[in-house]
């Protein structure tokens, strides 16, 4: 349980993405580049004023205070005030520009997952973990938006103020200056060499808080049978071993980051002391004013902020790249079910379904069906039998394409499905899967899930057919009950009944059953049978159910075996001919 | 399926309303109670704290020594022309350094491990204390929202005892320490040089209550997001059946837009506050730059102390923008602390007795004396249930859907207790007896036949952990496991992915069937275990349990009368009561509702 399922669906090019992930994710900026390179011409212009700006605090200081001329030094300080309106403002434009930009770049990756899931097959989310998917549209998302917003625009800012301040510094005292930018590449490669720690250190941390969370979910999810079996202590016991690795994790990183984060502060601070001394030496042998060094001083002042920040913005770009990636793995993964280029929409059906030779492997390693082929006439009603295990789901859930066959062909009315547009096929579909998913909105809402625009009296009556309308109506909230938390908890029985009605309300021309009625109790399934029975007059039905009461109406039954049809015929056929039938009949009426 | 961050819930799941995610805190940026009640899980590291304390006093002690070194050594070393007193006080600046150095890495250090500590300990009484919960608190909340409790909650809590409180104390002394340096450099100078305090006040609250709203809703807003995402994530196989995707994405762009443009605002009002910050530390240093120059012009105060006073300006306005940083974490931190703690406050509504006793082994004879029960107050679910069942009886309970069968499981197991009456194990109320000693006793197959993800061994072997793979083979024999297994290339090893989308439900039943017969339970619970199981493995199931449960009791619920033919007792359940009791062939002589669903069942229509 402390494992998370492997990912078993191989990415080929993943190297390929891999170097693209950072390129990639800036692609998404494109088409914000008119406010993007705005934002980074406002950085330039900041730049400059920080640079001039000192230049003016050291004419000041030696034509103001020095020479004492009291006029220049009111002059200088309203320019100094002007200069600082101008970038104060254009420092408001950028981070409100840069902050658009980034968030329309979060938006747009978001929406483009969203897409992507809704547009991935069964077999995708079978395999998706959705901790996994949660966390890549979140976090990874805003680890991107970091990146194309403020990180990127800070180590500009920041390499372009150490650009300028070094010119400012070499067109002053070229000698002062060298001497100032001695450190810098001591700076750099510690920098350089805390990211290259820090990165695979919290992408574990990452890892491990995943894991952390997916033993409490399990955990949670599992509270009934944790409790029934009486493992709470060795469930804590767990949770305690992760939670420590956590932490052996979490300290490391702290110690690491407590002792990088000082080091590039000191490393900052010997430039300046180094400055003060031989630049007073200067001072003391008349080669350097007195302004000249208060001015060097604060240039380098104003270095410490934008180095401070290397430090934090370089494991952040290298975490972005690793989010970049696990982002670009949904937005790259391929459907195993694609629409064809030239599908059409599938007309007005009949209900004509023809299965040809249909063979299914689940992800090349378990056959689930053999050679199935077999025909439904429109208006009948279509009973598939079998164990557990048998195939029967699948066959249902080719019907829709929710998944492909690997071999043989499945014809609607004589159209390959796989020649029309998936819409146009599940619109005229109606499906009850194995398991009820309801969403958290009222019964109404889920119950014209299918049809949105669908009126009071239509979703009535579909409820009554599926003989939900009675519980409903028994509710303090009638249809306007919430289902879910705040709301009411429906029994098993209720939900599949409301999901029943959720599929009668479409009114599809062909209708998939997948045990829709197991936990219904016997005599409300009778009264959704005797429904249904005239809901199925003139529609196709495919019924998977484990009750013979409700097999026995079908007008042909497929008795599957291992994945293969053993036998099919009427019922009175198949009790007199099929061994397997008979037996499963006598079994239940014994 | 049904993910359950967000399968069914009004918190996390916004389908019709974006409007009611509110955090429901009273909006108290700094509430005491909460802070000195989550203090309690520092106090174990005090010894660091203290030392962090000690370190962060002399990290400011000696950030405030550089820009005064660099005074003395202007006014006294370069403008006096002494060389080896300059000499002196770089290598002073340089130790300073150093100095600031080796006590901010180590209160970096301290601090940072006390925080991820706290939020260790936090994690692992969250988690202990959520497994002291009751089944009632799991079925009332949604599995996300507990998650987000546990995860994020706690480390924005992290964030404000250790980086928070210490900035907190640290810029405000920092802060303190600039006041005073500054007034016994030059006294009036610092008095004009304050003259902007009041102003930057005024910005800083203007600010403060723009904030508190933007950044409140931004929080709502993402919490709308999750919700969505993980909703429809959940209902992803039913958005594409309904061919409803377009829809549902046009929904979720809207979400997603508000979450985006409420950001925007948010930050930009950041935006707004810092440069006017910025500028207000330009017009400080414009003070100075103006009075003290003249000052200086005029001789009553050095070109050093203005200097100084420069640097001081500067560093003073960097712990302003800092505690206003630091509002929007304790914003956060506040009401993540106060969920937190109202999580560890919630009590277990199943409590085991102080003088709790072992239950000993069970032999296995079950009463129920009047039993009454709700889940809700005045909502009553069961009401005068009296039922005996004998040691190594096989029960079964019948009737529609919501007429209390799975209550009465609940309550056997003790995953409630009873509103009214006793249940009565061996003679022994179960209140009087440890949770723990009853339930591993007990087997539950229950009507979700939820699987752990892992492979089916480490799921069959759950209750039994040190089970040898020839126990689990057993098992699954008895469960007719091994039919299928067989046919997997991994056979036990097989992973079973999340919400078992590898299995049919009919297998994942079996899988839980097989882990209740391995866990050798005395008394056996299977709530409506077969439903979605052929008839032909069920009845194989049936023939080995009946050999396994020949002296063990057993309660079974079930639809399919198949199932239950062959039971000691039978009870049909009816709104709440039991109405008839006995077995199979009395009452169907009875001609009650127990024919009624038989007949229904079987002779329904002619075949």
């Amino acid at each position: 349980m402390i494992k998370t399922a492997q990912q078993p669906i191989p990415h080929q090019n993943e190297l390929q993405w891999r170097n693209n992930a950072l390129l990639r994710a800036f692609d998404f900026l494109r088409p914000y580049r008119k406010i993007s390179v705005a934002t980074y011409v406002a950085a330039m212009i900041i730049n400059l004023l920080s640079v001039v700006i000192p230049q003016f605090i050291r004419w000041i200081v030696d034509a103001g205070i020095t020479d004492r001329r009291t006029d220049i030094l009111a002059w200088g300080i309203a320019g100094l005030l002007g200069l600082t309106v101008v970038r104060s403002v254009l420092g408001f434009l950028l981070g409100h520009w840069s902050e658009k930009a980034s968030q329309y770049v979060s938006y747009d990756l978001r929406n483009a997952i969203y897409k992507k899931l809704a547009m991935l097959s069964f077999s995708y989310h079978d395999y998706a973990e959705t901790g996994q998917i949660l966390s890549r549209s979140l976090t990874d998302v805003e680890r991107i938006r970091f990146l194309t917003g403020r990180a990127v625009l800070r180590l500009f800012q920041a390499a372009t103020l150490l650009l300028a301040t070094f010119v400012a510094l070499v067109l002053m005292n070229a000698e002062l200056a060298v001497l100032a930018m001695l450190t810098m590449p001591v700076l750099g490669y510690v920098a350089y060499r805390f990211g290259s720690i820090y990165r695979p250190l919290s992408l574990d941390i990452q890892q491990q808080e995943a894991v952390l969370t997916t033993v409490l979910e399990q955990n949670l999810r599992g509270a009934r049978i944790v409790k029934a079996f009486a493992r709470e202590n060795s469930e804590i016991q767990r949770f305690e071993a992760e939670n420590e690795a956590w932490f052996t994790l979490s300290e490391r990183a702290v110690r690491v980051s407590a002792n990088n984060m000082p080091l590039i502060n000191f490393i900052a601070s010997i430039s300046t002391v180094l400055i003060i001394w031989y630049g007073g030496m200067q001072v003391i042998n008349n080669a350097l004013t007195l302004g000249e060094l208060v001015a060097f001083t604060t240039y380098l002042g104003q270095l410490v902020g934008p180095i401070r920040r290397f430090g934090v913005i370089i494991p952040a770009i290298a975490m972005a790249s690793a989010s970049g990636e696990r982002i670009f793995e949904i937005l790259d993964a391929e459907s195993e079910v694609e629409e064809s280029p030239d599908a059409t929409d599938l007309p007005a059906i009949e209900g004509y379904v023809r299965f040809e030779n249909v063979n299914f492997t689940y992800f090349g390693r378990r056959q689930i069906l053999d050679d199935i082929s077999f025909e439904a006439k429109p208006g009948q009603v279509l009973a598939l039998l079998g164990m557990t295990g048998s195939g029967k789901s699948t066959i249902i859930n080719l019907i829709p394409r929710f998944y492909d066959p690997t071999s043989g062909r499945i014809a609607i009315d004589s159209i390959d499905i796989r020649d029309v547009t998936l819409k146009s096929l599940r619109e005229q579909i109606g499906i009850v899967l194995q398991e009820t998913t309801l969403f958290a909105a009222t019964i109404r809402e889920n119950i014209a899930f299918g049809v949105p625009e669908a009126t009071d009296e239509q979703i009535i009556a579909a409820a009554k057919s599926a003989q939900a309308h009675d519980f409903i109506t028994g509710m303090a909230d009638g249809y306007d009950t919430d289902v879910g938390e705040r709301g009411v908890t429906l029994s098993g029985g209720q939900k599949q009944r409301i999901a029943i009605a959720r599929a009668l309300l479409k009114n599809p021309r062909i209708l998939l059953l997948d045990d829709a009625t197991s936990s219904v109790d016997t005599e409300t399934e009778q009264l959704i049978q005797l429904a249904l029975q005239n809901l199925m007059r003139g529609r196709t039905s495919f019924v998977v159910a484990q009750r013979l009461s409700t097999v026995r109406m079908a007008d042909h039954i497929i008795v599957l075996d291992k994945g293969h049809i053993a036998v099919q015929g009427t019922h009175r056929d198949l009790l007199n001919n099929s061994g397997l039938y008979a037996e499963i009949y006598h079994r239940q009426l014994r | 399926m049904g993910f359950s961050i967000g399968s069914a819930s009004a918190e996390m799941g916004p389908r019709q309303s974006l409007e009611s995610y509110s955090d429901k805190v009273d909006g108290q940026v700094f509430n005491v109670g909460i802070v000195v009640r989550l203090l309690a899980y520092v106090r174990p590291y005090w010894c660091r704290m203290l030392l962090a304390l000690i370190a962060m006093l002399a990290t400011t002690g000696l950030t405030l020594l550089v820009p005064y070194l660099v005074k003395i050594a202007i006014d006294e070393a370069i403008v006096e022309a002494d060389q080896s007193r300059l000499n002196l006080l770089a290598v002073f600046m340089l130790l300073a350094s150093l100095g600031i150095y080796v006590t901010s890495a180590l209160q970096d250090y301290l601090l940072s491990w006390v925080g991820q500590r706290v939020l260790a300990d936090l994690r692992a009484d969250l988690f202990t204390h959520l497994q002291r919960l009751s089944l009632g608190y799991h079925d009332k909340h949604i599995v996300g929202v507990t998650i987000s409790r546990v995860i994020s909650d706690v480390s924005v809590i992290n964030q404000l005892l250790s980086q928070g409180l210490v900035t907190l104390l640290g810029d405000t002394l920092l802060l303190g320490s600039i006041v005073v340096v500054m007034l016994s450099l030059n006294a009036q100078l610092a008095l004009i040089t304050f003259s902007i305090i009041p102003v930057m006040f005024l910005a800083t609250a203007v600010y403060a209550r723009r904030a508190k709203v933007a950044f409140r809703r931004t929080r709502e807003r993402v919490a709308a997001l999750v919700g969505n995402l993980a909703e429809d994530l959940s209902g992803i196989r039913v958005i594409q059946a309904f061919a409803q995707e377009r829809v549902s994405q046009e929904h979720f762009e809207e979400v997603n837009r508000a979450n985006r443009d409420v950001n925007i605002d948010a930050v930009t009002l950041s935006f707004v506050f810092l440069p006017t910050v910025e500028f207000l530390g330009m017009l400080a240093t414009a003070i100075v730059l103006w009075f003290g120059g003249r000052a200086a012009t005029d001789g009553d105060i050095t070109l050093g102390v203005v200097v100084a006073f420069l640097a001081y300006v500067t560093r003073f306005f960097q712990p302003v923008q800092e505690l206003s940083q630091l509002y929007a974490t304790m914003q956060t931190a506040m009401a993540g602390g106060e969920r937190v703690l109202q999580l560890l406050k919630t009590e277990p509504e199943v409590l085991d007795s102080e003088d709790a006793l072992e239950m000993s082994a069970i032999e296995g004879r079950i009463e129920l004396r009047d039993v009454g029960f709700e889940y809700m107050a005045s909502l009553p679910v069961l009401h005068n249930v009296n039922l005996e069942i004998g040691a190594g009886d096989t029960v079964a309970l019948v009737g529609p859907t919501g007429a209390g069968k799975s209550t009465i499981a609940n309550l056997v197991t003790r995953f409630y207790d009873v509103t009214s009456g006793a249940v009565l194990i061996d003679d022994i109320d179960v209140r009087t007896v440890t949770q723990r000693s009853l339930r591993r006793q007990m087997g539950l197959v229950s009507q979700d036949p939820f699987l752990f993800a892992g492979t089916i061994a480490d799921n069959i072997r759950f209750g039994k952990p040190d089970a040898s793979p020839e126990e689990i083979e057993a098992a699954a024999r008895v469960a007719n496991v091994d039919n299928f297994v067989e046919m997997l290339p991994d056979r036990y090893d097989t992973r079973i992915l999340e919400d078992g989308a590898n299995l049919s439900v009919g297998q994942r039943q079996l899988i839980s069937i097989a882990r209740a017969v391995l866990a050798d339970p005395r008394i056996l619970i299977m709530d409506e275990a077969t439903s979605s199981v052929d008839v032909v493995t069920e009845t194989l199931i049936q023939e080995a349990l009946e050999r396994l449960l020949e002296d063990r009791t057993a309660i079974v619920i079930a639809h399919r009368l198949s199932t239950i033919i062959n039971a000691d007792q039978i009870c049909v359940i009816h709104n709440g009561e039991i109405v008839e009791k006995g077995r199979h062939d009395e009452l169907l002589a009875l001609g009650g509702l127990y024919e009624t669903l038989y007949e229904r069942q079987f002779v329904g229509e002619p075949s």
